[in-house]
């Protein structure tokens, strides 16, 4: 998982406030908060920032693959488990005789299936972590033992 | 909708998508239910004295090791349908054989005393409908049965249990380490030295019974207060609770006896371990280690482990792999004597086995029935053509062959 600070010290360090942040930090928490872009670092376009910008790019490449919710799922780590597809709220509300009383998903307006023994998400927009009334939730998180699910 | 073999849940929703007559996909499986399903990473040859051989050579090999054999053993059954254990007992009665199969060194100890009735027990659909009380002892069922928490026991909701499990259902985990099943139990980890489990028992029915127990007053208290004021509780009894107190098993009976609303649910492996010892029970009133001698005798001399000791001269093992599975000390043993392997894979078993009948998986390329861990039937499905015999086949034609 990226920190902050890995972010920051890839960044001009000058405060310049180009991005529309008040400094380089505040630029760094908005980039892994996924709610700003490399590129409106104006002067990291320069060439003489090349490496660090493409360091950048690398090390938010993994949450490039995450849903705009952040979600990202480890298939290496998940077993399948179910907990996650049967305690997911949007789940246990879409899908009230499959889901969320254990059993296999009977419809496809649930989140989470599991396909070949791991879990894949679907429908991410439902998520209460999305949109304007999103809540912190953590119903997928909490009851995963093998840490399979984040969000960034 | 199929069956998975993959353990004792034996869940039946899943999918499977079959392209070129091979399971290209399946859905509903955890992880290790895919695998199974999928197939063997090598799939087993007929060979005889470990040259291959055709099935017919083999079948008639097996049959004159066992009828040359004075005291042959018939082990394994737990990945074995319902059908081909009852051949296999009818095979023991006929060759006056011993049989044993694995839950001798797994859950036999728990399963004779459910079915002898001295335990209250209860369906898995009951937990799910009604359970507010879960104790998870010395049971990781989140690794050994991966969907047993999400389908039954703690996350679904049910009949009586709408809310949800965060403030419907409480889950106790009593272990000798933080397995991934007492993580999820969080708040309510009793974390309980190796062979800690008599005392903990014995402290426990303190508790229960309103004296001050010895060993960890406070926490004790604490747990028999919780357990007291369940109205549905399960307890779930795996193979580290079994294994602890094997010496001195009955002494779970006073402590379910304290506990008037739970019920015990033994937490199995093996997807038919239980079809094994329903059916040997009912023919003979035991769960394991017998010998057929006319009438059956019960004694732990016919385990597994005591027989490769002393008096066997010849073991067929059926969907099991002793070699990797038993105390080293009786591996000299089994090199020994003549083995004949009936599996649909190779195993470690395997490769020393003088004769090897493969045979076809069940739950994928054939179907018929098995018992789930809480005693249900359920039928296993065929998902794919094969043109291999299924176990119970074989066994057959080893009976005509005798
Ligand atoms: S534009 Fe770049 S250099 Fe300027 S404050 Fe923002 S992050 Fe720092
Ligand atoms: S992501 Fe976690 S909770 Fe969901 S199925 Fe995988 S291991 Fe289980
Ligand atoms: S954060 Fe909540 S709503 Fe979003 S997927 Fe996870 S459990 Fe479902
Ligand atoms: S929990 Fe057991 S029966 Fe269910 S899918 Fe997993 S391996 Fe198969």
């Amino acid at each position: 998982m990226v920190t902050v600070m890995e972010l920051y010290r890839l960044l001009p360090g000058t405060n310049c406030k180009k991005c529309g942040e008040s400094t380089c930090m505040a630029f760094a928490v908005a980039l892994l908060s996924r709610k700003k872009n490399i590129p409106e670092c104006i002067p990291i376009l320069l060439e003489n920032f090349k490496k660090q910008k493409e360091k950048l790019e690398l090390l938010l490449l993994p949450s490039a693959g995450a849903e705009e919710t952040g979600m990202i799922i480890h298939p290496e780590l998940c077993t399948g488990c179910g907990n996650c597809v049967v305690a997911c709220p949007v789940d246990v509300a879409n899908d009230p005789r499959g889901a969320a009383v254990g059993c296999a998903p009977t419809n496809d307006k649930v989140i989470f299936k599991v396909k070949d023994g791991k879990v894949v998400a679907l429908n991410i927009k439902e998520c209460r972590r999305f949109g304007k009334n999103r809540v912190l939730c953590y119903a997928c998180i909490d009851p995963c033992p093998a840490g399979a699910i984040e969000f960034v | 909708m199929v069956t998975c073999p993959g353990c004792a849940l034996l869940c039946d929703d899943i999918e499977v998508v079959v392209e070129n007559n091979r399971i290209k996909e399946t859905r509903n499986t955890c992880r290790r239910g895919a695998a199974r399903m999928k197939g063997c990473v090598n799939r087993l040859a007929p060979s005889v004295a470990q040259k291959p051989d055709d099935i017919e050579n083999a079948i008639k090999k097996a049959a004159a090791i066992l009828q040359n054999a004075k005291s042959p053993m018939l082990f394994g059954w737990s990945n074995s349908t319902c059908e081909a254990q009852l051949e296999g007992i009818q095979l023991a009665k006929k060759m006056s054989a011993i049989m044993d199969d694995t839950s001798s060194f797994c859950q036999g100890l728990l399963i004779e005393r459910i079915l002898q009735k001295k335990f209250r027990t209860c369906t898995l659909d009951d937990i799910r409908n009604k359970a507010d009380v879960l104790v998870y002892w010395g049971s990781d069922a989140q690794d050994s049965q991966p969907r047993h928490l999400s389908r039954f026991s703690y996350f679904p909701r049910g009949e009586l249990r709408q809310r949800g499990y965060e403030e419907d259902r409480i889950a106790i985990a009593i272990d000798v380490r933080e397995s991934n099943t007492a993580k999820i139990c969080k708040g309510h980890f009793y974390r309980i030295p190796p062979k800690g489990d008599r005392e903990f028992i014995l402290a426990l029915m303190d508790a229960l019974s309103g004296k001050v127990p010895a060993y960890e007053p406070k926490k004790m208290l604490e747990l028999a207060a919780i357990l007291k004021k369940a109205e549905f509780g399960a307890i779930f009894v795996g193979l580290g609770l079994t294994y602890s107190i094997k010496d001195d098993f009955d002494i779970l009976i006073p402590l379910a006896d304290k506990l008037p609303n739970f019920n015990i649910m033994p937490m199995v492996g093996h997807y038919n371990m239980r079809g094994f010892n329903e059916a040997l029970f009912k023919e003979t009133g035991f769960v394991n280690r017998v010998k057929f001698d006319g009438k059956a005798i019960h004694d732990s001399r016919y385990s597994i482990v005591e027989a490769l000791r002393k008096s066997i001269d010849a073991l067929l093992v059926v969907g099991s792999d002793p070699l990797s599975s038993l105390p080293r000390s009786v591996i000299p043993h089994l090199a020994n004597i003549p083995v004949i392997c009936i599996d649909p894979c190779v195993t470690l078993t395997s490769k020393i086995a003088a004769v090897t009948i493969p045979c076809a998986v069940s739950g994928v390329e054939t179907g018929g029935s098995t018992v789930r861990m809480d005693g249900k039937r359920v039928e296993l499905s065929k998902c794919i053509e094969s043109n291999y015999l299924n176990d119970k086949e074989i066994l057959a034609r080893l009976m005509e062959a005798l």
